[in-house]
Formats: C-alpha cells, structure tokens, sequence
C-alpha cells in the first residue's frame, strides 16, 4: 500500500492536469458549443471531417510539417557542428561556450520579436541585407518569406540547447576511445562519422524528440509574434491554428477537434520514434 | 513571535478592509477593457471621472488584452460565475456575445430597468443598429465607435497637382500623378473592414442573407456580387501597375509607410486620427471613403467599426444600476465629447456632436469631423451593419484569401468563391452552437 501512497501525488497530478483536460477536449471535439455555455448541439464527427476537408488545415499541416522538418534539422545540424568546433577549443573554451549558450536564456516571445524587428518589412536590417543580394523580402504579404523568418528565428532560438547538450554528450566520449581511433585512421572527418557520431547517438535520439517536440508546441511564441495575432495568408502551425480558432475565435468544438487529432499525431509520432529509430540507438 | 505578529495583522487588515466598505457602502462594479496606451489613460478618466461625480457606485476599469483576449477573458469568467459587470466587446465578437441568450442585459433594458430614460433617436445614424437586435433594440452600448476615413497627406497631394478623390473613378485619374510624383498613390489597412464590410455599406449592398444576419444565425449565407468583385480586380491592377501599396494584414505595417511619406493616401481607422496628429510631420487632412459611381445608389453611409460595452447578466439589481447610472454617466455629452477629442473616436450622440461643433473644434481642425459626418449621410437598407457568428475567421479567411490574391496565389473570382464556401461553412457551425 505504501509505495500507491507514494505514488499518489504523481498519479494525481496527471490526471488532473493531464488525462482530465485530455478527456474534456475528447468530449468536446464532439460537439459544436455556445462558448457562454449556454447550448451546445452533439454533431458527431463533424468537426473532425469540417476540419479535415478543409482546405485551410491541410495547408497549415503541411507547413507544419516543412517548418518541423527544417527547424529540427538545421538546429541539430548547426549545434552538432558548433559543439564539435568548441569541443576542440583549448584557450578561452568557456567564453567561447558562454557565448554560444546566452540565447538559450531567451524566451520564446522575445525571440519572436527579435526577428519581428530584425525581419520588419520597412525597417529591418536583414531585409536591407538581403536587398543587397536583389532579394525583397516581405515579411507578412509574401508567404516563403515569412517562413524563412519564422525558420530563421526558431533555428536560432534552440541551436543552444542542442548545443549544450551535443557538448556534454562530446566530453562525455573517452579520450582513450578517440586516440585509439586517431591511431587506426587519420581522417579527422571520418573518425567523426565512424567513431564520435554514432558514440553520440544517444544524445543526438534524445535531441530529435526533444526538438520535433520544440518544433511543434513551443514555437507558439515565436509563430504569434511573428504573424502578429493575424494570420492572414502566412503560415501558421498547427498548434497555432488550435489557439486561433479555440481563444481568438471561440469555437470550441472546433479546436477540441484539432488538439485531438494533434495528441493522436504525437502518440504516433512517440511510437514511431521509439519503435524504429531507437533500435538502431545504441547506449554503452 | 514573527509569525504570530503577521497573523494579527493580517486579521486587522481584513477587518479594517471589511469596516471600510461597510461603513463607505458604495457599490463597486468592474469594467473589462481592450483599451491599451494612451487610450486605456483615457478609459481611466472616465472612471475616476464617474466615481468623483457620484458616491454611490465605483467602478474599477481593468484592461484584458486585445479585443480578443478580453473576449475570451469575459467568457470564461462567465463559465465560472465571475464576470465582470461590464465587458468590452468588438464588432467581430458581437453575434457570439448576442448570441448567447441570455449572457447580457440589453443596453436599453438595464437603462429603463433603472429608470433613467433612453431613446435610441439620441445616437447618431451609423451607430444607432450595429449592436441592436432585429427588432431594433440595442444590446451593447457603443463605446469606441470609428469608421473607415481617407487620409491624404496634403503636400503629396500639392506636389502632384491633385485633389483627394471622392470616387474610385477619380482616384484612377490621380494615382498615376501621384506615382509620378515619387509616392505610392494609396494604401489601407484592413480589407475585410474597409473593402469589404464598408465597401457593401457605402455602396449600399447585401452582405449576408437573413438581413445581413440579424434575422437569426439559421441559413445565413454571404452575398457577394459583381460590384465587390470588380472592386477586387480594379484594386489587384492598381497594385500590379504600383498605384496600391499592400504591406501585410497587420494594420501598422500599412500604416507605417503613411506616417512616413512614403503613401500618399491610407485608408484607417477615424479613430487614427490621434495617433497620426502626434506622429507626422506633414500637414495631413481627411475626407470619405471614396465609391464607385458606377455602382447604382453608391455613396451611403458607413456603420461603426470599434467596439460597445455589454452589461453582464447574473449580478444584482443594485450593481445592474450602477451599471445604468455609468452608462447614463458615459454617454453625457461632456464626456462624450472629451472622448472624442481625446481619442478621435466618434461622439455617439447627436447632443455630444451638437456640443463640439458648438465649442468651434470641427473649425480648428476638420478632420476630426470626417468620421461622424460619413455616419450621419443618407442611410439605405443594408447600411445598418451585419451580425454573424465566428465573425473572427471570417475575417481570418478573408484576410487570407486578399493576401493570397495580392501575391499572385489566386484569382478575384476563385478567392471569393473560397470566402463564400469557407465563410457558409463557418456560420452554419455557428448556427449550431446556439442548440438549435
């Protein structure tokens, strides 16, 4: 009996913050409700198959996806190769890292308008940038560029967190490990893919989720600064659009809909994840 | 010890607390609000203003957020039984907050109810429907109350040799003048309000079925004929030929250029008109939201964008006529009038428009008055506004749909068939809510 009592704090938490609200927006999903809560019509499926035909969410998922693809890869990929160049830092190593850190301490919000401001169609500095190169960005009308910026931004914002942890997950690697593999090969680039690489797998497995999960649901801020609470003709993800039609538009069915189909997409997601890439993860 | 000593003076808090409003005994009332920077200042006056004037009540204004965000904010305070005694909502939220029956306490109810007396012929035209239900009666208590005005920066306008058109005809004829003098000729910032809702007002067009939606959410479809479409195409050719700027769906991204000197001429809000006043350095003026005389019965008046003041229902009869006494306070001609030339905001009362034009402030600065007399110009049958459900993605598909078609994505006739389908779906959705 005593460790279910222990337990239950945890067990309590969940369901209340959890498996309640989870079950409330699954029972919702099926209904179309006055948001006062005065009536509310039982309509079935109809809020999955309005939202599903739409033509709207199917362009909002696909942007979804594009935008998780890129700002998973690109931050994995510029922190994995930022780590391994600090790692190999000998002077001045933690000035170095503090500095590549600091943007961590940035809130999501405040990243978002650091890139409103550096991406502002009439007076950003980035734009004046790319003018240069005959590129006339607009942010706000023209829809790829906008979601460069956004990529941009969100790129920027998690780099760090990768970054820390890639480097942790770098210093972590035996120095006998790697001098032996310097005495078999002397190919730095190759020693990385054969040796480091798949030593720091565990970590690189972790970062995915942790980072598809960023690309998802925490980018909220940085997606709502950006496109200024009007969306318009400029992307928005998925999360997003649950906030658009859920908060600033008071349909509720709707929206329940939407954060059901995106909690069905995440277990999947997990499932996948777990199932196929972490059998080919290996942890010493 | 230390402990003990907070207790204790935590219980003489609380009793002090509760001693002073028993002793004061004034009825305190709270009003949510959407008003942020210079005019959430001004919404505190009128507070302290109504609470030095009388002691029996005192209101207490707090600001929510965007019109959005107090929206939202009010209706899940009401689900939990704590709603304020006023809520601000905006045009968009309108037929859910009316919607909901039984949510608020009509305007003109809460007044007669508390016998201060009221006749609707007291507001001004284009004010006097919007928030009223079919039958005529109002709902929500215009607060915030503009119009969508022209702008017109009056040394562009010299330099080009021209006058601000009244017509979209005229306009034509000017805009290349104005190109060639080094300004984008014309820029708006907020199609949905301007170009669509106005547009069908000024013209005297139906926007919806069900009388524009007033007549109930049930099989209210959108009407969108030849006129706004040609609006659409003529507006698609200027922008493409350099004669329209489009900056976005954000309203200061296009109105950024305008404060600047780079437009000529931007469409906003009359409201605006403070906030340009303090900012440009060019000598500005304003005039109507110009039509298309081609268009049969053109050149009606506009209704009222911002937003009404809703009188929440579950509250006592002694907090519902603080309620009436601060409306009767707030529609005062004198506060009324300070309203406007604090905010740029129309007066919503004949008698508050009768005043400042008494005061000679329409002769110091005309532009001020542009709005209210766009209001009171001859009305027509679908010039009273429009009432529909999940208004806000309407909007929202609007929005995007123009921005689509300002960047090339769509046609002016498949983005109105994509605003027609998405917009039908979204009221029969809405139709439902109700529970019927």
């Amino acid at each position: 009996m005593v460790p279910y009592m222990l337990l239950l704090p945890q067990l309590a938490i969940v369901t209340i913050f959890f498996l309640w609200p989870a079950a409330e927006a699954i029972q919702s999903s099926f209904y179309l409700e006055d948001p006062f809560g005065f009536g509310s019509t039982f309509v079935g499926l109809d809020n999955f198959t309005d939202m599903l035909t739409s033509t709207d969410y199917g362009r909002v998922a696909r942007f979804t996806a594009v935008f998780t693809f890129f700002v998973t890869f690109l931050s994995l990929g510029f922190a994995l190769l930022l780590a391994v160049k600090a790692d190999k830092v000998l002077r001045g190593a933690s000035t170095y890292k503090t500095l590549l850190m600091w943007v961590y301490a940035v809130a999501p919000p405040v990243a978002g308008l650091i890139g409103v401001l550096l991406f502002d169609q009439h007076v950003g500095p980035m734009v004046d940038l790319f003018a240069m190169f005959g590129w006339k960005m607009q942010i706000g009308v023209n829809y790829f560029d906008t979601s460069f910026a956004m990529i941009v931004t969100a790129v920027w914002k998690q780099i760090p967190v990768n970054f820390i942890f890639f480097l942790s997950g770098l210093q972590g690697i035996s120095k006998s490990v790697q001098e032996a593999a310097s005495i078999d090969c002397r190919s730095g680039f190759r020693r990385f893919w054969t040796v480091t690489f798949p030593l720091l797998a565990p970590t690189g497995f972790f970062l995915l989720i942790i980072n598809i999960t960023y690309a998802f649901f925490d980018t909220f801020g940085i997606v709502d600064v950006i496109v200024k609470n009007e969306p318009g003709n400029n992307p928005v993800t998925l999360v997003y659009k649950v906030y658009l039609d859920g908060f600033r538009g008071n349909d509720l069915g709707g929206s329940s809909a939407q954060s059901v189909i995106l909690m069905a997409l995440v277990f999947i997601l997990t499932i996948i994840q777990f199932r196929l890439i972490e059998r080919r993860v290996h942890y010493t | 010890m230390a402990y003990r000593k907070t207790v204790a003076s935590f219980v003489a808090a609380a009793a002090l607390l509760g001693t002073s409003t028993a002793s004061y005994a004034a009825t305190d009332i709270a009003w949510w609000h959407a008003m942020g920077g210079r005019l959430g200042e001004v919404v505190v006056d009128i507070a302290n203003g109504y609470n030095a004037d009388q002691d029996a009540c005192k209101i207490t204004p707090v600001f929510k957020g965007t019109y959005e965000e107090t929206l939202t904010a009010g209706i899940a305070a009401f689900r939990a039984g704590e709603q304020p005694n006023i809520l601000q909502v905006f045009d968009a939220g309108a037929a859910t907050i009316i919607g909901a029956k039984g949510a608020v306490i009509p305007a003109q109810d809460i007044l007669e109810n508390a016998g201060v007396g009221f006749d609707i012929e007291d507001y001004i035209d284009g004010v006097r429907y919007f928030y009223a239900d079919s039958d005529g009666k109002m709902i929500g208590m215009p607060f915030n109350s503009s119009t969508p005005i022209l702008y017109y920066n009056v040394d562009a306008l010299k330099k080009a040799g021209v006058e601000a058109p009244k017509t979209w005809e005229e306009f034509q004829e000017i805009a290349p003048k104005l190109k060639e003098a080094g300004y984008v000729p014309l820029a708006q910032s907020h199609l949905p309000w301007i170009f669509t809702e106005n547009f069908k007002s000024r013209h005297n067009l139906q926007f919806a079925t069900n009388n524009n939606g007033y007549d109930g959410s049930k099989d209210t479809t959108l009407v969108f004929g030849e006129p706004i479409k040609n609006h659409f195409s003529a507006v698609k050719g200027w922008l493409d030929d350099g004669l329209f700027g489009y900056y976005g769906t954000g309203w200061g991204d296009n109105q950024t250029p305008f404060n600047e000197g780079k437009v000529a001429m931007w469409l906003g809000s009359s409201g605006s008109f403070g906030g340009i006043s303090k900012t440009v350095d060019f000598p500005f003026s304003a005039t109507y939201l110009p039509y298309w005389d081609a268009v049969d019965g053109a050149g009606t008046g506009t209704f009222i964008g911002g937003a009404a003041l809703f009188s929440m229902s579950g509250k006592s009869d002694e907090e519902n006529k603080c309620v009436a006494s601060f409306f009767e306070y707030l529609t005062s001609p004198e506060v009324q009038y300070m309203w406007h030339k604090e905010t740029g905001y129309v007066p919503i009362t004949n008698a508050a428009y009768d005043m400042a034009k008494k005061d000679g402030y329409y002769e110091s600065t005309p532009a001020a008055e542009v709005g209210i007399k766009q209001l009171t110009l001859p009305g027509g049958e679908w010039t009273k506004g429009y009432r529909m459900g999940f208004y806000v993605q309407i909007r929202d598909v609007m929005n995007r749909e123009y921005g689509k078609l300002m960047s090339g994505e769509t046609t002016v006739e498949d983005a109105f068939a994509t605003i027609e389908a998405d917009g039908n779906k979204l009221l029969e959705r809405f139709s439902k809510t109700t529970g019927n």
